[in-house]
């Protein structure tokens, strides 16, 4: 049985690299008036081919339905759907302080070793600290560093890979080889076995 | 200061033509030619700034490209879905940039929802001036991102030829729909070496159709013969697959009721045994009623409009739904099938047919004539055979059936005059009915009409529209003064925004809230646009004026002054099971 229960979602989807595209996925949500929690772009392993990451938080039902409004895109290649337990992700987070009262206050490397953190950039005037993780973990360094005075604090989208171990890149790689007329695409109605969800 | 850029740039690019070489085309050039290598026809449009470069080329093709200028954008892109829904080739359009554009948003969304293949063609300023708030400069691609199939700018020349055989391909090809391509004018003028036009057949990222799958063809026949009360619904898909035959066969070899929604009308004929009407709000007693008591429900290229659906947790609960549809997000989209059937139905209706039993299901049929039996008592008897001193709109349709025979091709605007049209016009042939089904657009009809006669020049047109619909588009009888084509225009006039009034005077206490409209004389207004015309509000006069309509060389329009208050009935009330249909 379907899992109705409204929960975080990680939309991966495989598209051509088009402009307005970002566009066209994105008025999938806004038309049915579903936020977007995070959206994360870039170019994939393969050449010409992108890759967009997108956390919405609904019941498996709606997104299913939005998945394949979005496969439905001709410059799409392909779009799966999975759980926060189907996923291993990570977002990551720049903090900006001021190296005086850090040096002056703070076991510098403590903080980093604590928090699994590293320093990126190191100047007179400020020090720029790293860190990747859930987003709990990004959080807590922030409230570490407030007490001395962040001066700013940016966070990337989530960027997620699946735990399932045969993964995408040989799916995508197909496409590639696709020769006009070949049909090497599956459109499996669910494939509850593999816990992938195709078409 | 902008003007003398432009001017300099249109000179130097001028300029660069005369020296260049024969085999060198412009970008216009390369546009018609691959309209031509398309199998266009016709298009329909309107010039202006953005666009001229295009226009001044088509001066050249006129001996093979037969533009149509239109009165209004919007006029043109319903001409064009007119001409694909007869032709079943796609509508092309032309309209500038800028208001040019804009106009053509509605139709876009109309062709969107009813997938109706188009490829429009618009102008857009010069590239350098994007984003400049030019004149005449909108965001056309992002204002119709969400009501095309794709869209695309084009800013080179060089790009012509392979976006546009993208386009054809895409608009055509699956589920079809429109797609916009925007030519900035730049690349109109912008001339390079052509090497000819090569047609697409794939493009990696889109897949048209899902693969068949076996298996599912094969429980889904199983299903079908251990059915006791099946159902078959299909919609607009077996037209737009050309599956009519293969439809035809499968229904008949399994024996099996039909119903179509409104735009799967005339898939097989009116009278056809197995035809037991329309589904949905307005549709037939038995179609909707026995919707929730049928054991198996195959759904054969339609969508599950709320139209046809009515309330949705009350929809055919008991039964198991077998779902053919090309399109995989149709799929669980609205009705949660028991076996998807993915793939064209001209592929997956023989492979069904193979396995299905011959039955003729005979008790279960005559459930059906059951409930047509009271729906004539009812209804139909009284809307086809009034007996009240005015006339009505069924009547009109039945005099109208015995002059055509069901060969015409009937196109509707929306409303209460949509709604009585296809219930009782009689078609024999597929692609007859011309209707805005999923946008519900007023408006339509009267351009549709004129596109829909292009499309299928060896039938008779006939536009049949409300009052309120045909003063919405009704400059488009310019198009017919000037192109001399052959429709006839049918007005059921009866002084209301009919289908908004009777809604109001059944559930919002009969306040009849700006639905009491005027009209002009329309029969003066078709003759200022020197097209002949007759009203008629007696019933002695309808045949004669039917006739004389039918049988006047060239376009005509006739005024029906019919009931004021008449409802369309039946009715599932919004909000309302189908079975839960009200017959008054």
């Amino acid at each position: 049985m379907e899992n109705q229960e409204r929960q975080e979602y990680n939309i991966t989807v495989y598209t051509e690299n088009q402009i307005g595209l970002l566009n066209r996925i994105a008025i999938i949500f806004t038309r049915r008036k579903i936020n977007i929690d995070s959206l994360n772009t870039s170019p994939s392993e393969i050449e010409s081919i992108h890759r967009f990451n997108i956390v919405i938080t609904e019941s498996e039902d709606v997104v299913r339905k939005l998945c394949r409004q979005i496969e439905k895109q001709v410059e799409v290649l392909k779009v799966y759907y999975h759980t926060n337990e189907d996923v291993i992700w990570q977002e990551l987070a720049l903090y900006k302080v001021s190296t005086d009262v850090i040096a002056e206050k703070v076991s510098v490397e403590r903080l980093l070793r604590e928090n699994g953190a590293r320093v990126v950039v190191l100047r007179k005037d400020y020090t720029v600290f790293e860190t990747t993780g859930h987003r709990e973990e990004t959080d807590n360094l922030i409230s570490i560093l407030q007490p001395y005075g962040l001066i700013e604090f940016v966070r990337s989208a989530r960027v997620a890979i699946i735990k399932d171990s045969e993964g995408f890149n040989s799916k995508i790689r197909e496409f590639e080889r696709l020769e006009p007329g070949e049909e090497v695409i599956e459109n499996e109605y669910l494939n509850q076995g593999a816990k992938v969800f195709t078409m | 200061m902008e003007t003398q850029t432009i001017t300099q740039e249109i000179g130097e690019i001028a300029e660069k033509s005369v020296k260049s070489q024969k085999t060198e085309v412009s970008g216009s050039e390369a546009l018609l030619d691959a309209l031509i290598a398309e199998g266009v026809d016709t298009i329909f449009g309107y010039p202006g700034g953005a666009i001229m470069p295009i226009y001044d080329a088509l001066f050249d093709y006129n001996d093979r490209l037969n533009h149509i200028l239109v009165r209004h954008e919007q006029g043109g892109i319903h001409a064009g879905q007119g001409y694909a829904r007869t032709s079943g080739k796609v509508g092309v359009v032309f309209a500038t940039s800028g208001p040019g554009a804009t106009n053509l948003v509605t139709g876009l969304a109309d062709a969107q929802i009813d997938s109706t293949p188009l490829v429009c063609i618009t102008g857009q300023v010069f590239a350098h001036l994007l984003g400049t708030d030019a004149f005449q400069e909108t965001d056309v691609i992002n204002i119709t991102t969400p009501v095309t199939k794709w869209n695309y700018q084009v800013t080179d020349a060089t790009e012509i030829p392979e976006v546009i055989a993208k386009a054809f391909y895409i608009a055509k090809s699956g589920r079809p729909g429109p797609v916009l391509i925007d030519i900035t004018k730049n690349a109109q003028i912008q001339k390079f070496s052509y090497e000819g036009y090569i047609k697409c057949d794939h493009i990696r990222s889109y897949r048209p159709k899902p693969i068949v799958r076996p298996q599912y063809i094969k429980e889904a026949a199983e299903l079908i013969n251990s059915a006791k009360k099946p159902f078959i619904i299909w919609g607009q898909g077996v037209i737009l697959g050309s599956a009519e035959q293969e439809f035809k066969a499968f229904v008949e070899k399994s024996g099996i009721p039909a119903a179509w929604t409104i735009l799967g009308a005339g898939a097989i004929p009116t009278d056809h045994p197995l035809n037991v009407g329309m589904l949905g709000m307005h549709g037939n007693y038995g179609p909707n009623v026995l919707t929730n008591e049928c054991d198996v429900l195959i759904a054969i290229g339609m969508r599950f409009d709320d139209r046809v659906t009515g309330r949705l947790d009350k929809y055919a609960k008991q039964a198991k739904v077998i779902h053919l549809d090309i399109d995989p997000a149709e799929i669980d989209k609205n009705v949660k099938s028991t076996v998807p059937v993915w793939g064209d139905c001209k592929e997956t209706l023989p492979l069904l047919t193979a396995l299905v039993d011959k039955k003729d299901h005979t008790a279960w049929h005559d459930k059906f004539d059951d409930f047509a039996q009271k729906e004539y008592d009812a209804v139909i008897h009284t809307e086809l055979n009034p007996t009240s001193d005015e006339l009505t709109m069924g009547e009109v349709i039945k005099q109208l059936n015995e002059l055509t025979k069901g060969d015409a091709v009937i196109v509707t605007d929306v409303g209460q005059h949509q709604m009585v049209a296809c219930r009782y016009a009689i078609l024999n042939k597929t692609r007859s009915n011309i209707t805005s089904g999923g946008l519900g657009t007023m408006g339509f009809a009267l351009p549709a009409a004129i596109g829909a006669k292009f499309g299928a020049q060896e039938r008779d047109v006939i536009a049949i529209i409300g009052d309120g619909g045909f003063q919405m588009t009704c400059q488009e009888l310019g198009t017919i003064m000037q192109t001399g084509i052959d429709v006839k225009i049918i007005i059921l006039n009866n002084r209301f925004l009919g289908m908004v009034r009777q809604w109001q005077e059944l559930f919002n206490a009969r306040r009849y809230s700006f639905v009491d409209i005027e009209s002009p004389d329309f029969v003066a207004l078709a003759a200022a646009y020197r097209i002949p015309g007759k009203c008629v509000s007696d019933r002695a006069d309808l045949p004669g004026a039917l006739k004389e309509m039918m049988e006047n060389k060239g376009s005509f329009l006739l005024e029906v002054m019919v009931t004021k208050e008449n409802n369309v009935f039946p009715m599932v009330p919004q909000g309302c099971s189908v079975a839960e249909i009200r017959l008054k």
